[in-house]
């Protein structure tokens, strides 16, 4: 059992497993289900996931406020028909993070990784990355186990809580987590892994939760594509070689003190940042009418 | 720790919009219905910290609906939940309360009656679907960490606990931590018992079914 992501790497290399088997052995331990059990569970998810991806990528996707919805389409369309500035993976994989959230904010089924708010950013790097590295569906399973651990660490040592540690703690930490999974699934060493989600989450921290309307809209559905394309530039600069100064569980012990330090507005109560803006609250009013007037004063 | 699994992670396959405010206000309405164990024909549930601010947004009341018609987070009735409740006769209020301090921000506190019995409770959501119980009928709730556990309503009677703990072990189940509470002597009373495995379905409908039990929720 690890608690640190030092010792998922040392758990790894000491027994020559990749980091998805330490998860997947892990679980095995805690939950004492059986491996099939386990891999099948997953699976499940991988396919939840892909629908997900699939419907806002093919289908007429509209959240009930009309907020989001629509630009996952947008910029496959744009990808197919222009040379793009950024380059086909990464936008194929920003696509595909968008199109998940614009379900989740359509009211559609999709799988938290680690929440809700920020399910777009490891299947859009999954998915993104299918093509160019032709996984087999072992893999594909493999690499959400990858993903988890580290997810999994985050979760018990600091927050994945956007209202207990802003966005950071939900963005900041599927990017690392996506990041972490791409090294692995493209041949990476366990601590560059680490390093890939040390430099990916340490380029996010401070980052707030400031949802429109109090939506799960905007700017979520647009942070979650930024994440996925974070979450592959850190991957290939850990593959380069590049480490984080800062090792990885002490970036994750800043994320949580950062979210401590956070002031109520700024952690998921749509009271502050781009909620309180003009546009954010003229937003607000036009949703939910009159009685959304904010009966909270600033701290 | 309060994830134990990476499924906790990596899941839940859920309805979307938000996984604390969401997902985790269904698992709470849900536990609230299953202790209640009838359906309920009024609830009244406050909100505070940042559901209290961002309820409609996130669909929260939504969820909490949905968790009291006994949906859980992945049915696809959940978005209607609140017209669906309305046609069953369910009466179901929201008050944010925006004053009260409280520990976690994603706190939620259900009261619901089927018409004769009472039942209150007070939710966390704490963040990726993981929900925590704090109160059951004013009895305080501490679990520690993140093992499954059954929430277990029972009068207070000799061999209550000895029934409930037997049938777990005849399960080869292996009790955690466990905790019993009551107001006084012969009444009501909780049991909070965690384990270290998976609660299945059919331990819960054996314990269900043991004497003095009135009702059982599950917390995963």
């Amino acid at each position: 059992m690890f608690q640190t992501v030092e010792e998922l790497v040392k758990e790894a290399n000491s027994r020559s497993l990749p980091l998805s088997e330490v998860m997947i052995q892990t679980e095995i331990e805690t939950t004492g289900k059986s491996r099939a059990e386990i891999i099948e569970k997953m699976s499940g998810h991988l396919t939840v996931m892909e629908k997900a991806v699939q419907r806002g990528l093919q289908e007429e996707i509209k959240s009930r406020s009309g907020l989001s919805g629509g630009d996952a389409r947008l910029l496959k369309h744009y990808i197919e028909h222009n040379e793009s500035l950024s380059g086909s993976v990464v936008l194929d994989a920003v696509s595909k993070a968008m199109a998940t959230n614009e379900v989740n904010a359509a009211m559609g089924t999709i799988c938290a990784t680690p929440t809700a708010g920020s399910a777009g950013v490891v299947p859009g790097v999954l998915f993104g990355l299918q093509p160019k590295l032709n996984p087999t569906r072992d893999q594909m399973i493999a690499f959400l186990f990858t993903a988890g651990a580290f997810g999994f660490v985050v979760a018990n040592n600091a927050s994945i809580s956007g209202a207990a540690g802003g966005c950071q703690a939900e963005v900041g930490s599927a990017t690392g987590m996506a990041a972490a999974a791409a090294v692995e699934m493209a041949g990476g060493t366990a601590e560059q892994s680490a390093h890939a989600m040390a430099i990916a989450l340490g380029n996010l921290l401070g980052l707030i939760c400031d949802p429109v309307a109090g939506l799960v809209e905007a700017p979520c559905v647009k942070r979650n594509a930024i994440g996925a394309s974070s979450a592959l530039v850190a991957a290939d600069m850990a593959l380069a070689g590049i480490k984080s100064v800062i090792p990885c569980d002490e970036v994750i012990d800043a994320m949580y003190r950062v979210g401590r330090m956070m002031p109520t507005a700024l952690r998921e109560t749509a009271l502050g940042g781009l909620a309180d803006t003009k546009t954010g609250r003229a937003l607000k009013e036009r949703i939910f009418g009159l009685n959304a007037k904010r009966s909270v004063s600033k701290e | 720790m309060n994830y134990r699994s990476v499924f906790d992670i990596i899941g839940p396959v859920m309805v979307g919009p938000s996984s604390s405010h969401t997902a985790g206000a269904a698992k709470i309405g849900r536990v609230a219905r299953k202790l209640l164990g009838t359906v309920p024909i009024e609830a009244a549930v406050t909100l505070y910290g940042s559901f209290a601010e961002t309820y409609q947004g996130h669909g929260t009341d939504v969820a909490i609906a949905a968790g009291l018609l006994d949906f859980d987070e992945r049915n696809p009735n959940l978005p209607d939940s609140l017209s669906i409740a309305e046609k069953l006769g369910m009466k179901i209020t929201f008050t944010a309360d925006r004053q009260t301090p409280v520990d976690h921000p994603n706190t939620a506190r259900i009261s619901l009656t089927d018409g004769n019995e009472m039942m209150e409770i007070v939710g966390v959501s704490i963040g990726g679907g993981k929900i925590e119980i704090h109160e059951v009928n004013g009895f305080s709730v501490s679990l520690s960490g993140s093992n499954p556990a059954l929430l277990v309503l029972h009068h207070d009677r000799y061999g209550a606990v000895a029934e409930v703990a037997g049938l777990i072990a005849t399960y080869e189940m292996n009790i955690s931590y466990m905790q019993v509470s009551r107001k006084q002597k012969g009444s009501l009373a909780l049991m909070v018992i965690q384990t270290d495995e998976e609660i299945g379905d059919d331990l819960v409908t054996g314990v269900s079914h043991l004497p003095n039990i009135l009702n059982v929720a599950v917390l995963t």
